[in-house]
């Protein structure tokens, strides 16, 4: 009977575990598992050709002209990451902190600052890329009008200008995100801690040190892997504002574009490699997950319970 | 119930059942997204002389056009008809054995096409056509006839005479050229557009016969004269992106744009009014031969694996036919290769005439075969030339040795 029982239950379960898992297994497991496949491959267009074993990771790793492509593009998520470390995170908890405190205009500002957050990204593309333009874009005109005409310049189109154009695209528009989820982090933050703190000292850059930044470390952990994650698959923003080659002269270029064009190939300028592609992806997966997962432990570990 | 209404019944029961069967559905993708409402006329048309058949026209985004493509082919849902890019971007679907194999005996009036038109949808692997091709693009410079005509100028003979109507026209306070170079392939064109007749077609054939590289003098004076001339275009035009610059010109801001023929298209739409002109940017002389530079756009390719090759043959061969031709000629404002094709668009028929001298859109036409392109080298040292980062010499240098790496002629 017990036996019986347990037959019906299993079966019971399996038929409520079986689709999430087979379309887990579809539409999850598989790609990852292709692409992985894919990279070992050599391509003909669509053709899959005969088994390489690691020479397309050897050549977008180590063979000219792909390795200094692949060099190229990883310094620029490099500096992406930690511009926006600063930019997106650093300002969102500033911002986080105004708010919370009750500072003058906080009812509207919590609003403002998270109003961008809905945009999509290609609007806030097409806005910042008339922002930028180098004739009519009210960046330029705004200095123009201050008198600081030797400062007005072609944003996008210098390779010193242009990454850092974009990355403050970026964190006008997703600053919102860590501000909101730094602010319900410090709202988490129970009143007798504070106002203890509050008999001990009158400092706000002590209760910010002390007493704040510490309880919203859960907060901290969240945003920064986001971050990361976000700033190592970067992809829209560059692609609207700058192109698929990263203009100019690749230097916005990143590894999202780079992937891109190599795996599909670039209409106006490339042809298309399937393989040298998904071994681009495979790497640039496993370097994610793998900083990703120890970013996630260490910042777990310095985690207070309250 | 009469037998008559029975055997109505039963004529109009098997009717409906066989009508599947006869109907061949046929689909025809393409990246004209724009032109859908002038492919529905030429599909409504081919409908009419053939019942039978049936063509759906679906489009998509351009720039992913190939991705789609490639991975509907891949995954077996492709279309029975479709738009195929030339040259390099042909092989990637070609190579793989996704298209029906074509020749003069399945289309006869390809006989008559320009080898140069074939060449672009030909692989090179396999020596084998694989689709018919469609439009020539021209590089050329475009100028707004109005702006010409009010400061009383007139098409330049020699490049000292493009430098002093350039001046003319800045000191009139307008922009000599509307060109910005922050889109990548801008770059590319601009060269093919105003330095062909620098480089003249000795550097094309001797690059052609392994005899030159892009260090060879003439290059480098083409890239010099490059510099030179982008003194006129925007301020700031290094962050000027392609739809910019293309409103800068149709809204008369600008007098010149230096690019495609297939820009007259677009002018048109944004500005119906304006008034072109064009002109193939001069040499240094008047001995100079005046040359475009020339390169076929794409083709209408068969799936190898329709389950109608009958029928897309003859879609083919409609597309072949004079009569097509012309039709897309005067909808589309496009060069058709197809011979006898005449002009009514007067500024068509004068594209057509410069195509007469004419050397090749050459990184596309040959140099898009391997990583790095010679595409991708180009449009990045000119970026880089005109922002005043390199040199022409050190930009010849660099496209030489990164084509190098897989273009055997260059090798040694």
């Amino acid at each position: 009977m017990a036996k019986l029982r347990m037959t019906g239950r299993g079966l019971w379960i399996t038929t409520l575990v079986a689709p999430p898992l087979a379309f887990v297994a579809l539409f999850i497991v598989y790609p990852i598992i292709a692409a992985f496949a894919y990279a070992f491959f050599d391509w003909q267009g669509l053709l899959r050709g005969e088994f390489v074993g690691f020479a397309n990771f050897h050549q977008v790793l180590f063979v000219e002209p792909y390795a200094s492509w692949t060099r190229n593009a990883f310094t620029h998520n490099i500096i992406v990451f930690f511009a926006l470390m600063v930019l997106q995170n650093g300002l969102g908890f500033l911002l986080a902190y105004g708010l919370w405190r009750g500072l003058p205009g906080a009812r509207f500002h919590r609003i403002a600052v998270f109003m961008p957050v809905v945009l999509s990204t290609i609007i806030v593309g097409y806005l910042w890329k008339l922002f930028y333009h180098p004739l009519f874009g009210p960046v330029n005109q705004v200095l123009r009008g201050i008198g600081l005409d030797q400062l007005a310049q072609p944003w996008l189109g210098q390779s010193s200008t242009a990454l850092w154009a974009l990355i403050i695209a970026n964190a006008w528009h997703l600053v919102g995100f860590p501000t909101l989820v730094f602010l319900a982090g410090m709202q988490r933050i129970p009143t007798e801690i504070l106002d203890a703190a509050r008999m001990e000292t009158e400092s706000e850059w002590v209760k910010i040190t002390q007493i704040v930044w510490p309880l919203v470390a859960p907060s901290a952990t969240i945003v920064f892997v986001l971050l990361f994650v976000g700033a190592f698959n970067w992809f829209e923003l560059p692609y609207i504002m700058a192109g698929l080659d990263g203009s100019p002269f690749g230097s916005t270029d990143v590894l999202g574009l780079y992937f891109y064009r190599t795996a599909f190939g670039n209409v106006s300028a490339g042809t298309q490699d399937f393989g040298l592609g998904s071994a681009l992806a495979v790497l640039i997966f496993i370097f994610i997950a793998a900083v990703a997962s120890v970013i996630t432990v260490r910042l777990r570990a310095r985690e207070i319970q309250v | 119930m009469t037998k008559t209404t029975i055997r109505i019944a039963a004529v109009l029961g098997a009717a409906t059942i066989a009508a599947p069967a006869l109907a061949q559905d046929l689909t025809f993708w393409s990246w004209r997204q724009e032109d859908r409402a002038q492919y529905e006329e030429f599909i409504a048309a081919f409908e009419e002389e053939n019942p039978d058949i049936t063509v759906t026209f679906e489009s998509f985004e351009a720039t992913n056009y190939n991705t789609i493509l490639s991975t509907a082919l891949a995954g077996g849902t492709g279309p029975d008809l479709m738009m195929v890019r030339a040259y390099g971007g042909l092989e990637n679907v070609a190579s793989a054995g996704y298209l029906m194999p074509l020749d003069e005996e399945k289309i006869p009036a390809l006989a008559e096409f320009p080898d140069s038109a074939l060449a672009a949808e030909t692989m090179r692997s396999d020596e084998t056509l694989y689709a018919v091709p469609f439009a020539s693009q021209t590089m050329l410079v475009i100028y707004n006839q109005q702006i010409f005509d009010d400061l009383g100028i007139e098409e330049p003979e020699t490049w000292e005479e493009l430098l002093e109507i350039s001046q003319t026209i800045e000191e009139a306070g307008m922009m000599p050229f509307a060109n910005g170079t922050a889109t990548a392939w801008q770059n590319e064109t601009i060269v093919s557009a105003l330095t062909s007749s620098i480089m003249g077609s000795g550097f094309y054939e001797d690059l052609d016969a392994g005899e030159a590289d892009f260090t060879d003098e003439r290059f480098i004076d083409a890239l010099t004269h490059l510099e030179e001339i982008s003194a006129y275009f925007p301020d700031g035009f290094i962050g000027l992106d392609y739809a910019s610059a293309q409103q800068l010109f149709s809204s008369g801001m600008a007098a010149m744009f230096a690019g495609g023929s297939f820009e007259i298209a677009t002018f048109r739409n944004l500005n119906p009014d304006l008034e072109l002109g064009v002109f193939a940017a001069p040499g240094t002389s008047t001995d100079d031969e005046k040359l475009v530079g020339l390169f076929y756009d794409g083709g209408y390719a068969a799936n190898a694996s329709t389950d109608h090759p009958e029928a897309a043959l003859k879609f083919l061969n409609y597309v072949a036919s004079q009569e097509f031709g012309q039709a897309f000629a005067d909808s589309l404002s496009n060069i058709s290769p197809i011979p006898g094709v005449e002009f009514s668009d007067p500024l068509l028929q004068e594209v057509s005439e410069l195509n007469q001298a004419s050397i090749p859109y050459m990184m596309l036409v040959d140099f898009r075969y391997g990583e790095p392109s010679g595409s991708v080298l180009l449009q990045q040292e000119v970026q880089k030339l005109l922002a005043g980062e390199t040199t022409p010499e050190a930009a010849g240098e660099t496209i030489t040795e990164g084509l190098s790496t897989w273009y055997e002629p260059f090798q040694d």
